[in-house]
């Protein structure tokens, strides 16, 4: 009977102690793919500005590119029963049976950047990703906005031929002018989303079309094509951002510093900032219960001259691109 | 026929003058040259430009395939030397960034060779090694971003000119004619064809094979760092991600291309430039002929497959048989 109070009492003590705790200080694991490109190094260290404002406990597990050690990492995460877990899945497949081991331990698990394979739907609270078509919507928007009535021959550079972002940012785009009859892509190769290989690709561009006289736009999946191929314009005697209007995506700092010299038009941003609406999809989960949608798009902000590029470059090249 | 062509190096200036034609039909403006700020500008320049980096691969790489090795690494090492050369470029002069870079290319080409010539490890395995472990290690200095630079003197080697030709190709027609003339100009030629064709038996004929190996993979080493700075010249900046990327299969590719047997002996270096040439045309003719890129790699191995067929002895000599049988009809 008196046991029974005292343990009563005690679990109430616990949980008023654990309460307020729980609310200031979630502990989450982010299970991160590695650091293989400038955009992943940027949305790592975003993650732990975003964790930080806050006051999350952000616990980041680098996987270095392989699916067994972010297996290994949510495995390690749910035996230290964290509050939730952040996954970015190097690959689509090959995650039912761990997700299903976070969902026996109550733990909601959180998708950036990438989704995986339709069939773990409900192994997942959400997924916080970008949507590659509307990407090369914005793009083709911008450049209908732009152009306006006159005709418009425009070049695209394609990324890797086969990846699902080149061949989303491919459609989007030409979704975007097909409504636009002045609008043409005259040519299309892949660049590789390189900057030598942009650059390899415009110059071949620039002579098959006359010298690049009867160009008024250039396309690029990524910004490090742009960059390669804003340079095999100036080499070409010719005036990027001028003679021939830019648009491209990612907003990595270096497409700002060309945006500063006045040689690059319009970039579209992937946002490294994943983890700011995950973290407040599981806060709104965690206090109030509410179920977030299953997918949460990232916004895809266009950036031009106008947005005072310089700033934007200074505030990018911290973050590890 | 024979008599008034050289019968080596025929299937490959043939191959080249074909491929020139094709890249003329599907580009009219092919040959037009012009000046553009000092120099050249047009398709043939491109060409040339683009097909330095494996140019100069190649030239290392046919020493290396000569002694019957075979060097994977040169991709990485072009990662290695671009990563170095743009880490330095805005705070050092280009003598020491040249410096660096070269002397980072020439330890890689040491480390291959100790492991081949001393150790003896096969060669593909052993320039395995570094072909993986180079690539991280160029990450390692650029901390995984793109380094950029906008030092003159280092762009100056990857956009300048020399009386309108681009600096790369200068440099790359200057490495062409020194290795020229240290292996023709001595016995040293001889003695790496030696050492290809029959290590043992050039051994016991005093042929010093371990240093003969060793200094190729050096060479190739140093080639590849050249390669690697003027690639990072050229885009000014470093990606260790993607620089020289694969460029090792076409750097072999060239040398092949160019006769050089993989089981070793007899080489050319003249005609492993022309290879490395041949690959460049076609690519950029490629590109200029506006097919979707989902064909770029059909077209490059089907031709690529036309000119081997032309060089392959069996097929080169039925074609001699049949001329033959007509004659005597005749």
């Amino acid at each position: 009977m008196i046991l029974k109070a005292l343990f009563a009492a005690s679990a109430t003590v616990a949980l008023l102690l654990a309460l307020p705790a729980n609310a200031a200080e979630l502990t989450i694991g982010f299970s991160q793919i590695g650091s293989e490109s400038g955009w992943r190094a940027a949305e790592t260290s975003v993650s732990k500005q975003e964790a930080a404002k806050r006051k999350v406990n952000l616990k980041i597990a680098d996987a270095q590119q392989k699916q067994e050690n972010q297996i290994k990492a949510i495995r390690s995460f749910i035996a230290q029963n964290v509050d939730a877990i952040f996954l970015a899945p190097v690959v689509s497949t090959g995650w039912d049976s761990v997700l299903k081991e976070a969902k026996e331990a109550k733990i909601p698990v959180v998708l950036l950047d990438r989704d995986i394979d339709p069939s773990g739907k409900e192994l997942y609270l959400t997924a916080v990703t970008s949507d590659s078509v509307h990407e090369g919507e914005v793009a083709g928007d911008w450049l209908a906005k732009t152009v306006g009535a006159k005709a418009c021959n425009i070049v695209e550079l394609q990324g890797t031929v086969g990846a699902s972002v080149a061949t989303n940012r491919k459609k989007g785009f030409d979704t975007a002018i097909a409504k636009h009859a002045n609008l043409k892509v005259v040519r299309s190769q892949t660049g590789d989303f390189t900057r030598a290989k942009g650059k390899e690709v415009m110059e071949s561009f620039i002579k098959a079309e006359g010298g690049g006289k009867n160009l008024c736009a250039v396309y690029a999946h990524n910004d490090d094509m742009m960059v390669g191929a804003i340079q095999a314009m100036k080499e070409a005697g010719l005036k990027p951002g001028k003679d021939i209007l830019t648009v491209s995506i990612d907003a990595v700092p270096d497409i700002f510093k060309a945006m500063v010299a006045g040689e690059a038009n319009a970039t579209v941003e992937l946002t490294p900032n994943m983890a700011g609406p995950a973290l407040d999809a599981v806060a709104a989960f965690k206090g109030k219960g509410t179920v977030p949608p299953k997918w949460i798009q990232t916004e895809s902000k266009l950036y031009t001259a106008a947005d005072d590029p310089q700033k934007i470059y200074d505030s990018k090249k911290g973050l590890g691109y | 026929m024979t008599a008034l062509l050289p019968r080596r190096g025929l299937a490959q200036i043939l191959a080249l003058i074909v491929i020139l034609a094709v890249d003329r039909v599907v580009s009219p403006q092919f040959f037009d040259l012009r000046l553009q700020d000092g120099r050249l500008f047009g398709s043939l320049i491109d060409v040339l430009n683009r097909g330095t980096p494996v140019a100069l691969l190649s030239l290392g790489m046919v020493l290396v395939i000569a002694t019957r090795g075979i060097d994977l690494s040169v991709g990485a090492i072009m990662a290695i030397a671009g990563a170095i050369a743009a880490s330095l470029a805005d705070t050092h002069s280009l003598a020491v960034v040249l410096a660096a870079a070269l002397g980072a290319g020439l330890i890689c080409g040491l480390w291959n060779g100790f492991l081949v010539a001393v150790l003896g490890m096969q060669p593909i395995v052993a320039t395995l090694i570094l072909m993986v472990a180079g690539r991280g290690i160029a990450q390692l200095i650029t901390e995984g971003r793109i380094v950029t630079f906008s030092s003159p003197d280092l762009v100056w080697l990857g956009n300048g000119a020399i009386l309108g030709v681009p600096v790369p190709v200068a440099i790359a027609l200057g490495m062409l004619i020194l290795t020229g003339a240290v292996v023709r100009g001595s016995a040293l030629g001889l003695l790496v064809e030696a050492t290809g064709g029959n290590a043992r038996a050039s051994e016991l004929a005093g042929v010093g094979t371990r240093a003969m190996i060793l200094s190729v993979y050096v060479w190739c080493g140093v080639c590849a760092a050249l390669a690697g700075v003027i690639a990072a010249a050229d885009i000014m900046g470093a990606d260790a991600n993607n620089a020289g990327l694969w460029l090792e299969l076409d750097a072999i590719l060239a040398v092949v291309i160019g006769g050089t047997s993989l089981f070793g002996g007899r080489f050319s270096l003249v005609l492993a430039v022309l290879g490395a040439l041949i690959i460049q045309t076609m690519n950029t003719g490629i590109l200029l002929s506006g097919y979707p890129p989902e064909f770029n790699l059909l077209v490059k191995a089907v031709v690529v497959l036309t000119v081997l067929l032309l060089q392959s002895p069996k097929l080169t000599g039925f074609a001699g048989i049949a001329a033959r049988l007509r004659r005597t009809k005749a």
